[in-house]
């Protein structure tokens, strides 16, 4: 193995290397044309809405709330969610008394499945470490007021799962359709850095440096 | 490997793998050293330590583990707690 790059193979373009990349794979039998446009198909149409739809339905079906609480991958399936391939979905419920927030302190584990692609802050390096030592401090800034004696839970996401919150349904909501209901939630909420019609902006917009 | 019980008091082992050599951990450094208690089994999961080096990968039991913060992190800070995922090798039963 060599220590440095090819540089031909670096002056290649990407879409010569990714065409014979994709040659090999199928010529090997490990990948075909169908799996691959199925699973970019999924990861275009994840999105937070996703997300959304699993909450609104958790609030006004309690049998649904059960399933998504014990197995949020089976939850997630349920509403047609493809979850073939994703990491195992835990979902963590927010209640009186009780507010969790989600980071992943080693790298940007996220759960794509349902939320889409992350928000560029939540891989940034003062998002990270501020959620894990600091979760009060940064919950005000984003605007969001927690009843006083609420405890946090910072949820870090450091190995094999994936993690979404259950935030809690806003009051002055009853007789609402699960549609209707779906429209509150934002990717924040189901984070743990909003609850759902708290926040007075719009989310940052997406893109921005990788991390 | 005995399975920790939900409930059970656990240390994370306080070492340091990446100040030996090449090394790929799960196991964030603000916590090693430190006290928490098992929440759950989460399920069993191959072993990234060796996945993220194309090595052989033994099945391990993944934990969702809580600590106190103020366990770990200086005053002041928020009342609450961390919950995180930590494999079985990293937690010794008090």
């Amino acid at each position: 193995m060599t220590s440095r790059p090819d540089p031909a193979l670096l002056a290649t373009p990407a879409e010569e290397l990714f065409a014979a990349l994709l040659a090999v794979l199928a010529a090997k039998g490990m990948v075909s044309e169908a799996e691959l446009a199925a699973r970019i198909q999924s990861t275009d149409a994840a999105s937070p809405a996703q997300g959304a739809r699993m909450v609104a339905r958790a609030w006004v079906d309690p049998g649904y709330r059960a399933l998504m609480l014990a197995d949020g991958t089976q939850a997630a399936e349920a509403l047609g969610i493809p979850m073939l391939g994703a990491p195992p979905l835990g979902v963590l419920e927010n209640r009186p008394g009780r507010h969790h927030l989600v980071v992943c302190t080693l790298c940007s584990c996220y759960p794509r499945a349902v939320l889409g692609y992350p928000p560029f802050w939540f891989k940034s390096a003062a998002y990270r470490a501020r959620a894990a030592r600091d979760p009060a401090g940064l919950i005000a800034e984003w605007g969001t007021v927690l009843p006083p004696g609420t405890e946090i839970v910072v949820v870090d996401s450091t190995a094999d799962y994936r993690w979404m919150v259950l935030p809690q349904r806003p009051p002055d909501t009853a007789g609402w359709d699960e549609a209707a209901l779906a429209s509150l939630v934002r990717e924040g909420d189901m984070i743990g850095v909003t609850v759902p019609g708290s926040m007075p902006e719009p989310m940052p917009e997406r893109g921005g440096k990788p991390g | 490997m005995t399975r920790l019980a939900p409930g059970t008091r656990v240390r994370v082992r306080d070492d340091w793998p990446e100040a030996r050599g090449e090394a790929h951990i799960r196991t964030p450094h603000y916590v090693r050293g430190r006290e928490g208690v098992v929440v759950r089994h989460l399920g069993d999961f191959p072993n990234p330590e060796d996945l993220a080096f194309v090595r052989p990968a033994a099945t391990l039991p993944l934990y969702h583990v809580q600590f106190d913060p103020s366990a770990i992190w200086p005053p002041p800070r928020s009342a609450g707690a961390v919950l995180i995922e930590i494999f079985g090798p990293w937690l010794e039963a008090r």
